[in-house]
């Protein structure tokens, strides 16, 4: 990388600090908010397929599943959302660990084939156990309590959702400078190679299927609680297709594509919004012509034209 | 250090290798040569873990390893490079070398993600910009793989594997694809690193090259051992000359 992680690390904190006092209304903090833990997704979603190389087409069942995870755990159990929130990211790493475990011994893309597979099934399930998750209508999600304070005003919630997003940002750049990040992105480019020098090839690739799942659930619970609302939608083929495109249009392996991202494709359609209904049509159109004329994704296009001209 | 012993590879009722045997001695270089095809790579790739032998073991120091994955064998001190070069492209050349000391490496989940392996790192890339001077490419260490020559890329893998810190390091082909003055260096490549300790098994196809740098040669034939021994002797086999130098000639 050529700048520095602090430096990248600063940047992005002044970026976020001086966001609320520049954007004019509660509108576009509206939409700051659902980009940052759209982001969180999306970045989980980039250690996955642009370090380690494997395609997830069904992660909107994570991020369903924390959703769903933590509404349920709050409204039926009672439970302090700050407590639904890790509880449901520990049952989606449990299930990735369990999803990937077997699939990985095998070769080929049988784990996306898995996850399209996961994706339908929490979908199907959330729409038929209308008792415990509202079925197709959905259920309410309380909002999210920091001892004993209801987050509600929107200014607070951005505090939240940058600080999350800076600290999954952090978490993600350290990844990529570290052993773990080299192993994964070493057996993407060149598997044979990077199993001669010791990779556990299986147990990486797990690792990366979890800690993506973990993401996509805390970003689940955290929408949950801020909109106050959520539906089968969540846990939708569309919507695991739209996570894939945050991370491939941004760019493979960058922390900063994937936030870009998701911040354009969590802009899109609101600025289409004539379109309504045929987003799933536009986010497939912007993958093909992504992989046609940007297969790497903006950010490190961007990144290699720059330094070039340097 | 290394006993080969009646290794077989069978392809859908091919025999690619058959009944090979020999054995490596810590320490030396040792060559395994033949035509186009004669079973070679296959056999590099048996010993290495990337094939399962059909029939036959492979012992390193006593243990029977054949049919263990290739990261087990790089546990067990076993490197190697590749004929068609395997360098990460989406990567470093520096990250492609740092890469090879992974076994050394701290690459828990946890420790990468909070930053805890940042020190062991600042010293993992001082060692391998050491590795990178060592094989001649240390000018490129900043440079991405994708901008490398195929020279380079060649001696790139040497260093990720010596980075793995092996016992016995696996060279296929390192003179393919190279110029005369880029084989003299990499055969004097590999006489440095013989000299530092560690046990060189090389496929070749340079003659000139293996007779000056190997101890110890197997000639290979149609999936067979044809014969071996040193250089000298191997030159005046005559059933090497039939099959492979008199061809050659």
């Amino acid at each position: 990388m050529r700048f520095s992680r602090f430096k990248a690390l600063l940047a992005t904190a002044a970026v976020l600090v001086v966001l609320p006092f520049v954007l004019p209304n509660n509108f576009m903090l509206d939409i700051a908010i659902r980009i940052a833990f759209a982001a969180v997704a999306a970045i989980g979603l980039n250690v996955l397929m642009g370090f380690a190389g494997q395609i997830s087409i069904g992660h909107a069942g994570f991020l369903a599943i924390g959703a769903y995870g933590s509404a349920i755990a709050a409204t039926r159990f009672g439970w302090p959302p700050l407590l639904a929130i890790p509880a449901a990211a520990a049952l989606c790493a449990v299930l990735a660990w369990v999803i990937a475990k077997p699939i990985l011994r095998l070769k080929g893309h049988s784990l996306t084939m898995a996850t399209l597979g996961l994706g339908l099934i929490v979908n199907i399930v959330l729409i038929n156990e209308v008792g415990v998750t509202g079925g197709p209508d959905g259920m309410a999600a309380p909002p999210l309590e920091v001892a004993g304070f209801a987050l509600v005003d929107l200014r607070h919630w951005y505090v939240v959702a940058a600080v999350v997003l800076w600290l999954v940002i952090l978490l993600s750049l350290n990844l990529y400078d570290s052993p773990c990040g080299r192993a994964l992105r070493g057996l993407h480019g060149a598997e044979v190679a990077a199993r001669v020098v010791g990779v556990d090839v299986a147990l990486f690739k797990t690792r990366a299927f979890v800690m993506s799942a973990v993401l996509a659930s805390v970003s689940g619970s955290l929408t949950a609680h801020y909109v106050g609302f959520i539906s089968p939608q969540m846990a939708s083929f569309a919507h695991s297709v739209e996570l894939a495109t945050m991370v491939v249009l941004g760019g493979m392996a960058s922390t900063f594509g994937a936030v870009l991202g998701a911040a354009l494709l969590t802009m899109l359609p609101q600025l289409l919004g004539g379109l309504h209904g045929y987003e799933s049509i536009l986010f497939g159109l912007i993958l093909m012509l992504t992989m046609m004329f940007l297969p790497r994704g903006i950010v490190p296009t961007l990144a290699l034209k720059l330094g070039r001209k340097r | 250090m290394l006993a080969v012993e009646s290794l077989t590879r069978t392809f859908g009722g091919v025999a690619a290798v058959s009944d090979v045997s020999f054995s490596v001695r810590k320490g030396h270089v040792h060559a395994v040569i033949g035509p186009n095809g004669a079973g070679k790579t296959t056999l590099f790739n048996l010993i290495s873990g990337v094939y399962t032998p059909s029939a036959g073991t492979v012992k390193l120091d006593g243990e029977d390893i054949g049919g263990h994955a290739p990261d087990q064998l790089a546990r067990k001190g076993m490197s190697r490079t590749f004929q068609n070069l395997q360098v990460c492209m989406n990567m470093t050349a520096l990250e492609n070398v740092m890469l090879g000391a992974h076994l050394r490496c701290r690459s828990g989940i946890l420790g990468s993600l909070l930053g805890l392996t940042r020190r062991a790192d600042a010293a993992l890339r001082e060692a391998s910009i050491a590795a990178m001077d060592f094989v001649g490419v240390g000018a490129w260490r900043d440079a991405h793989a994708t901008q490398l020559s195929f020279g380079v890329l060649k001696r790139l893998e040497i260093a990720r594997a010596l980075q793995a810190g092996p016992r016995l390091l696996l060279l296929d082909e390192p003179a393919a694809g190279l110029n005369d003055s880029e084989t003299h260096e990499m055969t004097a490549l590999i006489r440095r690193i013989a000299e530092d300790g560690v046990t060189v098994l090389l496929v070749e196809h340079d003659m000139k090259m293996v007779m000056s740098i190997s101890d110890h040669i197997v000639v290979m034939d149609q999936g067979r051992k044809l014969a071996e021994g040193d250089a000298a002797a191997v030159r005046k086999n005559p059933d090497v000359i039939a099959a492979y130098l008199g061809a050659e000639e």
